[in-house]
Formats: structure tokens, sequence, C-alpha cells
């Protein structure tokens, strides 16, 4: 995997310099607000398209800050890709603040948003739709859509290139939906509720019937008290849920604690909101669905 | 009353992993704070602290060589220890050094050639992470250490105990009577470090140190009687293990910490009101007299 992975980078960077010169003028400059929507639009845009993030790999897109480097892209770009939902909370600033005359293409035009139901305390800076809908992969073929009629309104000369990218990259996207599905009708009715720290899964669970419920009252890295360990526990218990991932109790001594008094299965991490960088689990985001899929199965099917 | 229940006893009859902390510290108690007081009459209250930073590099390389094992973090922290103290004890009698003089080097030098390991091994784990025990987190293993510590520290203490009183109260007509001194001092020297290693696991490195000497210094401002000392001291030490569990329950602070503040809490009583040598009684001796 990790080989076929390397050659494909190779072979990319190889092509990169052969056809560089040549293409130098043409290439598209877009720019992507987040790493996830960066993969849609490096997909669909394939060689004649230069994409840059501006949340790069495990960067967090709730919390960002730009920096002045950030509005200069933005400024340079020819388009801006936006995950839209009220997602990027700082984009709009930074948009004017850059004077870019680039239009903004929401990736998310044409995914019916979800209500954010029950968020306990999770203070994320949007309004009440769920903007996380990359967690659903049928919403994802939607802002693969999306991107490529972006990209042929503003390079109509590139028209046969996004459309064959788009239909293979949605192609792939189909048979990982297909994955998704056999894997999740493997889980037993009763397995099918987990617990997670962050509460972005909310499309994954509308798509695919898991229940995921977010960890409540405890977000610190801190060491953690007894007052903590015991709302997790008591959460476990009352909820009935399977499996729990808890990215953030860091202790591995506490966490077999928790799994021994609960009976639950303690899991990995499952990433939401950002890839990782080319090591990590998740440098692509159908790598990410397949982690994340992989930790899922894990924990759940006995 | 079912308030006063949720409040004191809910806690633990609830949740298992409050039974194993309260189990944890409660048999770290009975241990450790008989070993304070004797540290405390021999004007050894800081050895505590030194031993604890020589058993930390120990502990170290025991992580690194086999992870987060309690067998092997165990046993490098027992060697480094038990090495430090039989040099030290060594040195402090057999040459002009004295006896904190030859702790310091040797605790400084075990912590020396820790942290060289660890570097030159060139992992970048957040060691003082890994090395402060989770009270919150014992498993079967690691309560039966604790335990069996604590019962075979009560039962060397039993043994040696009359040496050890007496070298306390008069070192020079020890020595005249007897020949005992030595190998009691030593034996308690090994008991102070299997202790630490105890106190390591469930309250981490420093911590233990708390427990051992903060009951020792309130039995202290209570009694003079060295019997009677040690059991108001063991007495302090199991009370603020299970108030401080309580605390980080219900107010959400970390356990360690928690239970060592509720012993010092105790501490500043004693030293205001305690009968021998509080601060209170000090400035208004006529009370005590007329009562």
């Amino acid at each position: 995997m990790v080989t076929r992975r390397r050659l494909l980078a190779a072979t990319a960077v190889a092509a990169l310099f052969v056809t560089a010169p040549a293409r130098a003028q043409e290439r598209l400059h877009v720019v992507a607000s987040f790493s996830i929507l960066g993969d849609f639009v490096k997909n669909v845009g394939g060689d004649r398209v230069a994409v840059e993030t501006l949340v790069g790999p495990n960067g967090n897109a709730h919390v960002y800050a730009p920096s002045p480097s950030d509005a200069k892209k933005a400024a340079d770009a020819k388009l801006v890709f936006v995950n839209g939902l009220g997602f990027e909370g700082w984009l709009e600033r930074l948009v004017k603040a850059s004077g870019t005359k680039a239009p903004i293409v929401v990736a998310t035009k044409g995914i019916k948003p979800r209500e954010r139901a029950g968020d306990h305390g999770h203070d994320h800076d949007h309004g009440r739709a769920d903007p996380h809908a990359w967690q659903s992969v049928a919403n994802a073929k939607i802002y693969v859509a999306n991107i490529r009629d972006a990209l042929i309104a503003a390079d109509p000369a590139g028209k046969d290139t996004y459309v064959a990218n788009a239909t293979a990259y949605l192609a792939k996207l189909d048979a990982l939906e297909r994955e998704v599905r056999e894997v999740i009708a493997k889980v037993p009715a009763d397995r099918r509720r987990v617990i997670t720290s962050h509460n972005a899964f909310g499309y994954f669970q509308d798509a695919y019937g898991l229940s995921f419920t977010a960890l409540q009252g405890v977000s610190t890295e801190a060491e953690a008290s007894a007052k903590d360990v015991a709302a997790i526990i008591t959460q476990i218990k009352k909820q009935k849920v399977a499996a729990v991932f808890l990215e953030n109790v860091t202790d591995p001594r506490l966490v077999q604690q928790i799994a021994r008094e609960t009976g639950a299965k303690v899991g990995g991490t499952l990433y939401s909101d950002a890839l990782t960088d080319e090591k990590g689990d998740a440098p692509t985001y159908i790598d990410l669905i397949r982690h994340n899929l992989r930790q899922l199965a894990a924990a759940l099917v006995s | 009353m079912s308030t006063l229940y949720e409040i004191f006893i809910g806690p633990f009859s609830e949740f298992e992993f409050m039974q194993r902390a309260l189990a944890g510290v409660l048999a770290l108690a009975l241990g450790a704070c008989p070993i304070g007081v004797f540290l405390m009459l021999r004007r050894m209250s800081l050895v505590g602290d030194a031993m604890a930073h020589a058993i930390l590099p120990g502990a170290a390389v025991g992580f690194l060589l086999s992870g987060l094992n309690l067998f092997a973090m165990t046993a490098g922290g027992l060697i480094a220890g038990f090495v430090v103290a039989l040099l030290t004890g060594l040195v402090a009698r057999t040459t002009e050094l004295k006896e904190d003089a030859a702790l310091a080097t040797f605790y400084l030098l075990s912590l020396a050639i820790g942290v060289t390991i660890i570097s030159l091994q060139g992992t970048n784990i957040d060691l003082l992470h890994i090395l402060f025990g989770n009270v919150l987190a014992l498993d079967d293993q690691t309560l039966l250490l604790i335990a069996s510590n604590a019962t075979i520290t009560l039962i060397v203490l039993a043994l040696i105990y009359r040496p050890l009183v007496i070298e306390c109260v008069d070192p020079g007509f020890m020595r005249t009577v007897s020949r005992a001194g030595g190998p009691a001092h030593l034996a308690f020297l090994v008991l102070v470090v299997v202790n630490l290693v105890s106190g390591f696991h469930a309250l981490g490195t420093l911590l233990a140190v708390g427990i051992m000497m903060l009951p020792a210094a309130i039995g202290r401002f209570w009694a003079r009687d060295i019997t009677l000392m040690i059991l108001i001291a063991t007495a302090s030490g199991l009370v603020a293990g299970y108030a401080g569990l309580l605390v980080s329950f219900h107010f959400g602070v970390a356990s360690g910490p928690a239970v060592i503040l509720v012993a010092g809490a105790l501490y500043v009583v004693s030293l205001l009101f305690g009968h021998v040598g509080g601060l209170v009684r000090q400035l208004f001796p006529g009370r005590h007299l007329e009562a």
C-alpha cells in the first residue's frame, strides 16, 4: 500500500517536471480553504490546476486565524473554494482584506444541510447547520461535481480534462461508498452506538446508520480528574455504546481502566476535519474515510 | 441522608475505578506514613525527595527498555533506589562524609545517568507524563504490588522497630548496646525505596513523597509518644487519601494533587491548633493550663 502510494507520488513528481515548463503559464492557480477540499480540487484539476490550501494538514479550520500570506494566496488565485455552511467563519474577512477578484465557489452547494442536533456545549463558531458534510461519501460526490463545474467555468479549454478526472474520481468514490456500506452492514444492530470526542460525524450517521454521540464535558488534555473519568463511564453505560473513541485521553492506563469498567471497546483516532500529512494515516480523503472505517470496524465488529 | 450517601459513599459504590483508587491510596498510606514518621524523627525528611529523584531514572530506563510495563518500571526503580541507598549508607558509615552529603552525591549521579541514557536513546517521550502514576487507573497488578509492598513494610518495620526507635532517640546509646543499628538502618532505607516505588505507581514520584511526609508532620503536632505519632500520621494519611479522592470526584481536580492538598490542609490545621507545639498553643499557653 505504502509502496504503491510512493510509486504514484514519484510518478506524479516526474510528470510534474516533464510538463511543468510547458504548462507553467497555463496552470490555474486556485485556493481551497482546508485540506480535504484541497484534495478534492487536486483530484479534479489534475496537473492543469495548482492548488494551495489555507488550513493545511492537521490544521483546525474551526479556530483558524489567517495570516498575511494567506491573503496573498487568495489575492493571486483565480478561484477560491470554500466548504460553506458556516465552516470558515474567518473567510469573509480574509476575502475582503485580500481584495481578490476571484469568484468564491461554495463546494457544498446543493447539499441538504443537516441541523446540528444534540450539540452539547461543543462551541464551534458557526451557525446551526452542521458543516462537516464531507463525512458522507455521497456528499463528497456533490463537492466533486461542484468543483468540476467551477473549474470548467474558469478554464473552458480544460473541460475534457476536468470531466475525465472528475469521472474517474467519482468512480473511486462510488467504490469507497460501497466499501463503507459493506463494512457497516457487518456491524450488528445493537452495536451501532459510538461516542467520539469530536461531534463531527452527523452526516456519516445519517448516511450509514451508525449513531455518534459527542463526549460531554471532557475537553482538556490535562490530567483527567475523577470527575471526568466518572462522567465518561456514566455516559458510556447510560447510552449503552459499543465503542468510544477518546482522542483527548492520552494516558493508556486510564483508557484501559475505562474499557475494563464499561465493557465498551476503546478505539483510536477518528479523523474529522483535516487530512494528516503524507506520513500520517489519512493523507487523502479516501484514506481518511478508509482509516475511520477500519477504526470503527475494529471496535464494533467482534 | 441520601445526599450524604451520594457525597461520601456513592462515588465508591458506583464506580469501580474509585474503589481501586481508594484501595490504592489506603494501602499506600498504611505503609508510607510510618516510614515518614521515622524519616522525620531522624531528621531525614528530605531524604524521601532525594530518593524519589534517585528512583526516577531507574523507572525511566525500565520504561525505555520495555514500555509501560509494571515489572520493568518497578524493577528499574527498585534497583536504582537500592543502589543509591546502599552506597549512601556505606559511605556515611565508613568515611567522613555525612549521610546527607553522601545521599546528595549519589542521587544526583543517578539522575544524571538516567537522563543521559534517555537522551542516548533519543526517544522524545514526555517522561514526566509517563512517570506520573495515575491513581484512577490502577489495574490488578499495580494494586497487588502496592498492597504487598505495604504488607512487607509493616512486617519489616515491626521486626526492626526497637533498634530503629532507639537509634532515633539516642544513637550513641544504641551503638554501645547493640550492633543492630547499621543493618536496621539499611533495612529502613530499603523500605523507603519500596514505598516510594509503590507511591510512584499510584500518585507519581513527587506526590509519593507527599503522602509519606505530610502525615508524619501532622502526627508530630499531636503526639509526643512515637507509637501515637505513627497512629495519628497513618490515620491522617488514610483520611487525606479518602477525602482527596472525593475532592477530585466532586470538584474535578486531578486526583494525585488533590490527595496531597487535603493532607496539606490537615497539616495547616495541625500547625495552628496541634497539642504539641501548635502555634495557637504557643501563643496562649494559659488556656491550656486552666483547662
